[in-house]
């Protein structure tokens, strides 16, 4: 990663330098080590201070459409993020002229928590080393393996591979990850009676504090204004008070994003109450792969979404309802 | 004494325009007759049925949502109720996996001919809703017990 | 502030005997927003309107609820109403008190209370109600009619007539349809193609009528006043503007194998063929699957032997495209196939034939030259046996639950023909019962049993099956209720007929409804009878239910003055209730784009002054001409940028929230 870093600095100065692009969207140092965070870089020096190391797990592509506007931005992305920028090509969010797509190397991304909850504590620094990771803590060093450690959606990566970029660093790229056990969770749920499911979501949903953590980072909640925020969509939240307008955000926000999400796991990892968002996206991404066939929103820039689309033999609602009742 | 209050489900339809309001208005001229719980909402096209109106009226306290539109094939838009198919399909599913009872949503295509047909779908599905009982899942998921 | 007023109709009894239609009045005069609420005998006579509009001037009502029957019954009766008294007819909605809820309640408290939730939900909704203008769209004077059976060809010239352009599109090499296989018709014996000839060839000669023959529709779209029509002109391998039909190709043709369809494949045909002697166009078709020079590149006969140069063996299926401004259905009918039947023996045994297959029999023109012989040997019959109702008033599911009601007359047209001709053949009819409404109908049918001694026999047979030369059928007489076992000669069964299996798929390029059973739905089933729900489609002859050929003909003139009285028009007025894109909510993620099924959405680059902040963005644009208001894109949207005029999100959120209380 190190390595990696170090191109990557030497390579962004260089585009800016000769006039490829006027800034780079990279991460930076956070608060703290662990926390590195989207930013601009639009002079040489500056691109200087990118950093690029395994906690770099945000997903950049959602700041082009801001950032992206004018001129000519260079972006980072990891291969997951790739699948979000070709999300935001199809809608139309982003122009492809403007932006030169540099794909990093990726083997995973941390966790700090999951050090933590393997009762590690007064982390000063994470190092990675080969297969492991050096923690470096008030009390001394401990190694500890990376694999423990991995952020919920790099446990399940389903792509070592850019699906779009010009040029990559490292070279050489990855491939596709087939076998990710990205819906045995889901799986695990659906085998759940509806009381056991209905338990498990009312306790998971019950801690939302409603902070839009995830709706922020969202790359596919990209709209110029949130029907929730806009008083005359006849949905506005209101108070913290009324029980069903978080149950029915999460829904809706799902069912926004449903053949649209790229699985990128970003509500996630920001959600700060743990909230195991991305396993309401992946339900869908499920149902859709079984209903409608395989797809990968993402995977190309000019697909037709499985919900802007249809076939005449799709199945009827009742293939959910008859199901079964567990 | 406590008298027990007898529960009278509200119900919500959901019907297009061209098949399935004439539908419910030929079940009424033929006077077939179906609960007075189930009150109709006009729309143009089922497509135009935003799982928005449907979480707001289970949110509203509605304890039952039924949608019903032309005949998949036969849309008066053509494709509308192809989009409605997926859509719900997909609705359904997500309600189903936070644990909502199943019966408590349904779609039927109803043309503008089946009246028998339109009568016969609403009993069914008030019976299934009485049997359900009053939706209370979906008011407090959020809130611990 | 909204000024609302609420009129609830008794309809006579109608609502009055299980809605308490005072209380509803009562309680709704109470509702936030109400100003006035009355309740009145029947609110659609000129003195209920009357109420109406004095009510709209004298209380300043700024929109109006009228609990009453269905919205597709009289909401255009009261938006006019409110035009009058100077209301935008916009701002006025309809609880549907009648038929969703007195015509199906009995209970008048529950009634009564569900009328009174139905009257707050149109109230929250009308308080909702911003006016909306119609806008205007124009018409393509030309109209195109699908069929050219007797029902097309009729409406055709009645269009024609009138001094509009129409074409006809056939799907056979001729126009004629079915009454061109006819032998004779009923009442009146006449000879079938003495009376639809002159009509083809009028057809074929009117400079306003276009036939479009071995055509079929491929795609429609667009709307009332303005549909673009792809139609695809099958590869005739013959040019149609250069044959002569003087028919050489035909007598040099050695492929001889080809089903004869215009005898209903009775006997067979060379692989160039006119389908028969007074076809429209009268010019040769080259069936492609028959044809040696086009399977093989051998032979090539044809071409030597044409003086008009007119084969063109390489020749393409060619597609053009046309604008109507209406469009009329005219698909017709098939008699249904006998599969499910196997009791018949039909599959089996020659001798037993539909009616259809009888009339090309019977007919000079047909497979043994109008002798009526046995099709097993050629020998004359002594005694046949008709079967009706067969696939017809069917209960058990293979065949139809209706009526095909030409079947007690033209059977009692054969059995009269037969015993004419051929007076010592016996004729015995096994019927449900017989059905013979209509001008000088009974009279046709009493004289067959009368005057012609035709034996008719209540009820159903069992079996037909073969016995050396002849045939057994296996029945019962119900009226004497006792079994018959009779050996008959021939077996003609009086088959049900079912709209043509292109009608589902063209309905569905139209989107015209369709019934159970493939007819197409009418507009209203007494009163509007030849028009589709979907504005600017008619329909004519059998594709809207079974009729004879009279029916036939006056349907096709009824369509025929629909569509003259749309074609008359220099503009339409448009359905207000379109959607609108909110530019300062739009993504520009063209999602909405791809679920329009009328192209009616458009994206354009856009100076949006965003709450002072001023930058070029893409957003979608709605061509008001084009959308039907179907409200897809609306759900399609996330943010909620595009909405449905007179269907908003608010609106029916309010509804929702109103029956939910």
């Amino acid at each position: 990663m190190q390595e990696i870093e170090k191109t990557l600095r030497s390579r962004c100065a260089e585009l800016i330098n000769n006039g490829t692009c006027d800034k780079v969207i990279a991460w930076d140092r956070g608060e703290f080590f662990y926390d590195n965070s989207p930013a601009t870089f639009a002079c040489a020096d500056c691109a200087q201070k990118l950093v690029y190391d395994c906690f770099c797990g945000a997903n950049l592509s959602k700041y082009l459409i801001q950032y992206a506007k004018e001129g000519k931005t260079a972006v980072l992305l990891k291969p997951c993020d790739t699948y979000s920028f070709n999300q935001l090509l199809t809608e139309h969010r982003i122009s492809r002229e403007n932006i030169y797509v540099i794909g990093v190397g990726c083997d995973g991304m941390v966790d700090i928590d999951k050090i933590r909850a393997m009762g590690i504590k007064g982390i000063t620094a994470v190092k990675e080393d080969g297969e492991d990771l050096v923690v470096s803590t008030l009390y001394g060093e401990k190694t500890v393996k990376k694999a423990d450690c991995l952020l919920e959606k790099c446990v399940s990566c389903k792509s070592k591979k850019h699906y779009v970029f010009d040029e990559l660093i490292p070279e050489a790229d990855g491939e596709d990850v087939k076998e990710n056990g990205r819906f045995d969770m889901v799986e695990k749920l659906e085998a759940m009676t509806a009381e056991e499911r209905f338990e498990f979501w009312q306790e998971q949903l019950s801690k939302c504090i409603r902070c839009n953590a995830c709706r922020n980072a969202c790359p596919a909640c990209t709209c110029r204004k949130c029907v929730f925020d806009n008083p005359h969509s006849g949905v506005a939240s209101k108070a913290n008070a009324d029980s069903f307008e978080e149950k029915m955000f999460h829904i809706v926000r799902a069912f926004h994003v449903a053949g649209r999400c790229t699985d990128c796991g970003e509500c996630s990892r920001v959600c700060p109450q743990n909230i195991p968002l991305h396993l309401l996206n992946r339900k869908f991404i499920k149902e859709i792969n079984e209903f409608y066939g395989e797809y990968q929103a993402g995977e190309t820039a000019d697909q037709r979404g499985p919900l802007v689309n249809y076939t005449t033999e799709d199945a009827e609602p009742t293939a959910v309802s008859d199901r079964g009742d567990n | 004494m406590q008298v027990e209050k007898q529960f009278k489900p509200k119900i919500v339809a959901f019907c297009c325009n061209w098949c399935s309001y004439a539908g419910a208005d030929l079940a009424g001229s033929s006077r077939l007759s179906y609960p007075a719980d189930v009150k109709i909402i006009r729309v143009p096209c089922s497509c135009r049925v935003n799982p928005l109106f449907i979480l707001r009226a289970f949110e509203r306290g509605a304890d039952g949502v039924i949608l019903c539109g032309c005949h998949p094939g036969d849309c008066h838009y053509s494709t509308g109720n192809y989009y409605t198919r997926r859509r719900m399909t997909m609705l359904f599913s997500m309600l189903d996996y936070l644990g909502v009872e199943k019966g408590r949503t349904r779609v039927e295509w109803v043309s503008a001919a089946e009246g028998v047909k339109f009568s016969t779908v609403m009993n069914n599905f008030v019976a299934k809703i009485y049997e359900l009982g009053e939706n209370v899942k979906l008011g407090d998921l959020r809130c611990k017990k | 502030m909204q000024r609302i007023g609420v009129f609830v109709c008794w309809c006579g009894s109608n609502i009055a005997a299980t809605v308490d239609v005072e209380r509803v009045a009562q309680v709704m005069k109470n509702e936030p927003g109400v100003v006035f609420s009355t309740d009145y005998q029947y609110m659609c006579s000129e003195a209920g309107q009357a109420i109406i509009r004095n009510a709209i001037a004298e209380h300043k009502l700024t929109g109006i609820v009228v609990c009453s029957c269905s919205p597709r019954m009289h909401e255009a009766t009261f938006r006019k109403t409110a035009q009058r008294a100077g209301l935008n007819p916009y701002m006025v909605e309809i609880a549907n008190i009648r038929e969703q809820c007195s015509w199906i309640h009995k209970d008048k408290e529950e009634g009564t209370e569900k009328a009174i939730v139905l009257a707050r939900a149109a109230l929250a909704k009308v308080m909702l109600n911003a006016p909306l203008i119609a806008g205007q769209s124009s018409v393509t004077k030309r109209a195109l009619v699908i069929g050219g059976g007797i029902a097309g060809i009729q409406s055709a010239l009645d269009i024609a007539d009138a001094g509009y352009e129409v074409d006809i599109v056939e799907k056979e090499p001729t126009i004629g349809g079915k009454m061109s296989k006819l032998d004779k018709t009923f009442p009146t014996l006449d000879c079938s193609a003495c009376i639809l000839t002159p009509k083809m060839v009028d057809a074929a000669q009117n400079e306003k009528i276009t036939l479009y023959t071995y055509s079929e529709v491929e795609e429609v779209k667009g709307f009332v006043g303005n549909f673009n029509v792809k139609i695809r002109r099958k590869a005739r391998y013959v040019k149609e503007d250069v044959c002569t039909g003087c028919g050489a190709c035909m007598q040099k043709c050695p492929s001889k194998k080809g089903l004869n369809e215009f005898n209903l494949g009775l006997n067979k045909r060379t692989a160039i063929y006119i389908p028969f002697a007074q076809a429209i166009p009268n010019v040769a078709v080259i069936d492609a699957t028959q044809c040696i020079k086009i399977k093989n590149n051998k032979c090539g006969l044809c071409d030597t032997v044409c003086a008009a140069k007119a084969i063109d063996y390489n020749q393409q299926d060619e597609f053009i495209e046309r604008e109507y401004g209406a469009i009329v259905m005219a698909t017709g009918f098939n008699p249904i196939k006998l599969d499910k039947f196997n009791e018949y023996s039909y599959a089996e045994c020659p001798d037993v034939i539909t009616s259809l297959e009888l009339e090309r029999i019977m007919n000079a023109a047909g497979p043994t030259g109008g002798k009526l012989v046995k099709m097993s040997n050629g020998e004359h019959p002594h005694d046949i046996t008709f079967i009706q109702c067969v696939g017809s008033r069917d209960i058990s599911g293979r065949g139809k639950c209706y009526c095909s009601k030409i079947c007690c007359m033209y059977t009692a047209k054969h059995a009269m023909l037969i015993r004419d001709k051929y007076p010592d053949v016996n004729v015995h009819v096994f019927y449900i019962d017989v059905r013979t409404p209509g001008k000088n109908f009974d009279e046709f049918y009493r004289r067959a049993v009368e005057e012609y001694s035709v034996d008719y026999i209540k009820g159903q047979v069992g079996k037909v099956y073969p016995e050396g030369d002849h045939l057994v059928v296996q029945g019962v007489d119900m009226l004497a209720n006792e079994q018959i076992i009779h050996k008959t000669d021939m077996v003609v069964l009086a088959t049900a007929i079912e709209p043509d299996p292109t009608a589902r798929k063209i309905a569905s390029m139209l989107t015209a409804s369709i019934d159970t059973n493939d007819f197409i739905t009418e507009a209203h089933p007494k009163l509007r009878p030849v028009e589709s729900p979907t504005a600017g489609i008619f329909l004519s002859g059998v594709c809207q239910g079974p009729k004879d050929i009279p029916e036939t003909v006056a349907q096709a003139g009824a369509a025929a003055v629909k569509v003259l009285g749309l074609l008359s028009k220099d503009k339409l007025v448009t359905n207000p209730c379109v959607s609108q894109s909110n530019e300062l909510l739009c993504n520009g993620c063209s999602m909405c784009q791809n679920v329009c099924p009328y192209g009616a959405i458009g994206y354009e680059d856009k100076l949006i002054n965003d709450h002072g902040i001023r930058e070029t963005r893409r957003v979608a644009v709605v061509n008001e001409a084009l959308c039907q208001g179907c409200g897809a894109c609306t759900v399609t949207c996330p943010s909620g940028a595009m909405d449905l005029k007179g269907f908003t999100n608010k609106q029916i959120m309010a509804e929702v929230d109103a029956i939910c209380k």
